[in-house]
């Protein structure tokens, strides 16, 4: 106390401007706060949810919930005994009486092909059902509810988590015993649609390395009137609609479009090329909008290098490829490292433009998560698929955090 | 960095092959887009050259055709709300951020940066999912704040660059001088660092102004935006009036780079960099 | 602050023009063509007739949307025009209300197909056919047949990117009768014998996804045959003068339907309309825009003779037709859009 200064109103100095440094700090957090919850409200907890409903699907044990709860004594030996079809019938004539036989259906065909209108028509057979025992009029009617697929599904019903849709996402389904199997080739697709959307991106990646490398470098060390001047050429198209860059390539591209029309007059094709919806034609389009968030990055690196270290080497005899392959471009791989991974990042989350200008076998995860949602109203598989696409982004955004840092990430 | 006279074969090959290699390329970024505006003068329904002859058709449809003008409209009150909103937010979090160290500093960038690195798709997914809940898909309210999530990245990104070159000194300045805080920051602070929110809000714009996956997921046809109309020009309808809705909003997105141009030169002035 | 104002007016401005309603229906429909001929057969006289307003507009069957309206309560259209995999589809969701014809005042036999759709009311057939150029081809392909035959008839196919009507016209073109389609389509070796057929014409097939497409790759010269709905190929024809040419031979017979989403807001009013719009008045009257098939079998006897042979609904045509069994998509169709998405890949 005796050492300690004091301000006027007898407080010692060091508490004062404690408290002066945590009035600034809570003063800080109170201005972040209120874009900290509408975050977490408008975006945080939809992707949490997103993730929850690609494993949590409590729906048949919903709609069957005296079954599903009378399988804890079943041994999981052949098929249960009256009192599991018993339970059955019991729910089924409730689904029936609120409509929710196609609900149910629905969701037990994800994992039982073509059970749908069996238990669809099961229930209304059911519904005249008066007294028991059931289990063999049951078996009678509809042989497809006999079945162990139909019984071990309902058994594992009991947990309301599921690895149903994770598992189809990677083309592995369970099978009657309860074991994950393969999806038989002719419906596995899904791992052929992450191989095709890796290969895309990486194409596109590399190509608009290889595009904007030499163009960056140019850019970089022309006078600062030049160098303005074509930057306005890389700037514009990034500021420009990516509906507009689109829909440019989807005019060049066509048939009888410019390109082609071009090549004809050139003399260099008889026939027009197939460049719409062409994988061709998905990776030019990709590239062309990725190009300026490749070359940016790599430009402003470019920029800060000095040029005196390539004439030390110069004058200490290196050739002008050695110079500029060992110390020139040793300085420009943290801009290589930000660029492309951030069109990597980008390319993978392509929906648009596969959409507008590829053909069917160009469509990326984005695609196929979008189709599940919209047509086939799985929200299940489009959980999954999201949940897969969001990890590899998730993976390669903290690699890009440890090489770049996300707060020198830079705009135009 | 013209070719020295002494240069050897090797320099020069080098030296005229990047410039023409830069040359196709450049090319290759900007021609698209100039490419398609004349196309929007054919009288006739085809994507392709020679035009028979110079017509405004399309923009006559662009212009006065009650579907494109209402997109229009929907786009630019989603637009506006969202810059507003997300200028707004992003400017007293970036002020936060700057004003001192708080405490997990770099776990809340993250998340507020995050909707900028997650893909679009899942981004419309998730609030779709969540927002159904609360009856907000199909409303112009549920668009604006998926909008304003997808914009405050930038507004955060571009007016913490502004902050981080902004002498704080000026502020101790003008305190000593009898100011009270909030003469401080509307006198001193707001001035300067103005250029930067400006920027962030044309990002905003920007950004929403073009959105259309989550305006696909979300938006009920009485919501329909520009882009929207767009995408359903090039996938069902296929009629060229979309090289005229490309051509304005080419000439948005110049006006747009323009201004951000000078703003930029603006701020460097301001603060005192001389480049 | 202003800002705050001006934000605070533009959101009560937006809220002001959702509550303001009069009497009013709101209708989602398919757009194009089609929509302007609804437009002219049962808009117009229907806000003449009761005076209520009818505000249409544009979707493409966004199931999922529609969903979330009626799950969140807040639904923004009152009847919808759905195709018969998206009732179904609808039906056992929820979403739509079940349909009670009597209280419609409709009598439910006279539309076809009324069986097959528990939650709405059919109101036109459209064919999937197959169509030719004849100034490429004068002597065109005249069965499904001919059409999987690149001897005869070589030249590049246009298919819609979907197994449906695809994979029935691989096994009529086998070989299989019409009747027994769908028969041998449930088993695993028929799948493997259409997709068998569809292998020999897989190198020459062109895809497509819009409806309008089609005419397009037709006039373009991409494609020799395409795939179409029947109306796609008779607008071009007759309004663009198009030297077209429609087999009809084995077509596919599809349904639109009119559907109402449980909690419409405007539920009477929708009843109404959808009572106006079934009328085999209403119905004749609108194959004078398009060239769809009546679902209300009364409207034959009233259409204009000129347009008759061009319906689906034509008792000529009704003759060589197959129907497309919504029940055997619902039940199959994931399943079938997997290895038809994998066999595309390949």
């Amino acid at each position: 106390m005796a050492t300690g200064v004091l301000t006027s109103d007898g407080i010692p100095l060091k508490v004062k401007l404690k408290r002066a440094e945590r009035r600034t700090k809570l003063k800080a957090l109170g201005l972040v706060v209120p874009l900290f919850i509408f975050i977490l409200f408008s975006f945080v907890a939809p992707i949490g949810n997103l993730l929850l409903s690609s494993v949590y699907d409590p729906s048949i044990k919903t709609l069957l919930p005296n079954t599903v709860a009378s399988l804890d004594q079943w041994d999981g030996e052949g098929i249960p005994d009256e009192y599991a079809f018993a339970a059955l019938v019991q729910d089924l004539k409730t689904a029936q009486k609120d409509e929710k036989v196609a609900l149910l259906g629905k969701r037990l065909n994800y994992e039982i092909s073509a059970i749908r209108s069996k238990i669809q028509s099961a229930a209304r057979k059911i519904e005249k059902l008066e007294q028991g025992p059931y289990k063999q009029t049951v078996l009678d009617m509809e042989p497809a509810l006999g079945t162990r697929h139909f019984w071990t599904l309902l058994k594992r019903s009991g947990s309301s988590f599921t690895p149903h849709y994770l598992l189809n996402t990677i083309d592995m389904r369970i099978n009657q015993d309860g074991k994950v199997e393969a999806m038989p080739q002719d419906r596995s697709i899904y791992i052929g649609i992450y191989g095709r959307t890796l290969l895309i991106s990486l194409t596109v990646t590399l190509a608009t390395l290889l595009l904007g490398y030499p163009v960056a470098w140019l850019i970089a060390n022309l006078p600062t009137r030049s160098a303005s001047l074509l930057l306005i050429f890389v700037l514009l198209p990034f500021w420009t609609s990516l509906l507009v860059r689109t829909t440019a390539w989807f005019v060049l591209l066509q048939d009888n479009g410019i390109i082609n029309d071009a090549l004809i007059a050139m003399g260099l094709t008889e026939e027009p090329l197939k460049l719409i919806f062409s994988r061709f034609g998905t990776i030019i389009a990709m590239t062309h909008i990725q190009l300026p968030f490749t070359l940016l990055p790599i430009y402003s690196v470019m920029k800060t290098i000095s040029p005196t270290y390539m004439r030390a080497a110069r004058s200490l005899g290196a050739g002008p490829v050695y110079a500029f392959t060992r110390i020139y471009m040793p300085q420009t791989l943290p801009g290589v490292a930000a660029g492309c991974l951030l069109t990597f990042i980008l390319s993978l989350g392509y929906y648009i433009t596969p959409a507008l200008v590829g053909g069917p076998t160009d469509q990326m995860i984005s695609g196929v998560i979008a189709d599940s949602m919209n047509r086939d109203l799985n929200w299940g598989k489009a959980s999954a698929l999201g949940a897969v696409l969001l990890m590899a982004t998730v993976i390669l955004y903290l690699v890009y955090d440890r090489l770049v840092g996300i707060d020198k990430m830079k705009l135009g | 960095m013209s070719l020295p006279i002494h240069a050897t074969p090797t320099e020069r090959l080098f030296y005229w092959g990047v410039r023409i290699f830069s040359a196709i390329v450049l090319l290759f970024l900007i021609a698209p887009i100039l490419v398609i505006m004349p196309l929007s003068f054919n009288p006739e329904p085809y994507f392709s050259y020679p035009l028979s002859g110079i017509s405004l058709r399309w923009y006559h449809e662009f212009f006065f055709s009650e579907r494109w003008l209402t997109t229009m409209k929907n786009s630019m009150i989603i637009a506006v709300a969202t810059t507003i909103l997300a200028t707004f937010l992003g400017t007293l979090a970036s002020l936060g951020l700057t004003m001192t160290r708080i405490p997990g500093r770099t776990f809340i960038m993250s998340i507020l940066i995050s909707p900028l690195i997650v893909p679009v798709i899942i981004s419309a997914v998730g609030m779709f999912f969540f927002f159904a809940r609360m009856g907000l898909t199909s409303t112009f309210l549920g668009i604006i704040l998926a909008h304003t999530v997808l914009a405050t990245p930038f507004v955060i990104i571009t007016v913490t660059a502004t902050l981080q070159g902004f002498d704080r000194s000026l502020l101790r300045a003008g305190a000593s001088m009898g100011a009270n805080p909030t003469e401080v920051f509307f006198k001193i602070m707001l001035p300067l660092i103005m250029p930067g929110v400006i920027s962030g809000g044309l990002f905003a714009f920007v950004t929403s102004f073009d959105e259309v996956v989550v305006v696909l997921f979300l938006a009920s046809p009485e919501q329909r935006t520009l882009p929207r109309q767009m995408f359903s020009g090039i996938r069902e309808i296929i009629s060229p009036t979309i090289t005229a809705a490309a051509t304005v909003l080419t000439i948005l997105s110049t006006a747009m780079l323009v201004s951000l141009e000078f703003l930029r030169r603006r701020n460097e002035r301001l603060r005192g960099i001389r480049s | 602050m202003r800002k705050t104002y001006l934000a605070a007016a533009c959101f009560a401005g937006l809220f002001a023009a959702t509550t303001a309603q009069a009497a009013e229906i709101n209708i989602l429909s398919g757009g194009g063509a089609y929509q302007a001929s609804q437009k002219e057969a049962y808009f117009k006289p229907f806000e003449k007739e009761t005076g209520i307003k009818v505000i249409e507009d544009e979707y493409n069957f966004e199931l999922a949307k529609i969903k979330a309206e009626v799950d969140s309560g807040d639904v923004k259209s009152d009847v919808y025009d759905l195709d018969a995999p998206t009732v179904l589809q609808a039906c056992a969701e929820g979403i739509i209300q079940k349909i009670d014809y009597a209280k419609l005042g409709l009598d439910k036999s006279k539309f076809i197909g009324a069986d097959r759709f528990d939650c709405g009311v059919p109101t036109i057939l459209y064919a999937y056919v197959f169509a030719y150029d004849t100034s490429k081809m004068p002597q065109g392909p005249a069965t499904v047949a001919d059409v999987f035959d690149l001897a005869k008839f070589p030249g590049k196919r246009a298919l819609q990117k979907s197994p449906i009507a695809n994979l029935e016209w691989a096994l009529i073109a086998d070989g299989v009768a019409r009747q027994d389609v769908y028969k041998v389509l449930g088993t695993p070796e028929g799948v493997d014998r259409a997709f068998k057929k569809l292998d020999t014409i897989k190198s020459e097939v062109v895809w497509w996804e819009a409806g309008a497409q089609p005419p397009q790759l037709l006039a373009d010269g991409q494609v020799a045959i395409t795939s179409a709905w029947n109306g796609r190929i008779f607008n071009a024809i007759k309004t663009d003068n198009k030297p077209f040419k429609i087999i009809w031979d084995h077509q596919g017979l599809d349904w639109d339907i009119w559907a109402m989403p449980k909690g419409a807001k405007n539920q009477e009013a929708a009843e109404k309309f959808i009572a106006f719009a079934s009328s085999a008045e209403r119905q004749a009257d609108q194959t004078n825009y398009i060239s769809y098939g009546p679902a209300n079998m009364d409207a034959v006897a009233k259409i204009n003779p000129a347009v008759l042979p061009d319906l689906p609904t034509s008792p000529d045509n009704m003759a060589t037709s197959w129907e497309l069994d919504p029940t055997f998509w619902s039940d199959n169709g994931d399943e079938l859009r997997e290895r038809f998405s994998a066999w595309l890949a390949q």
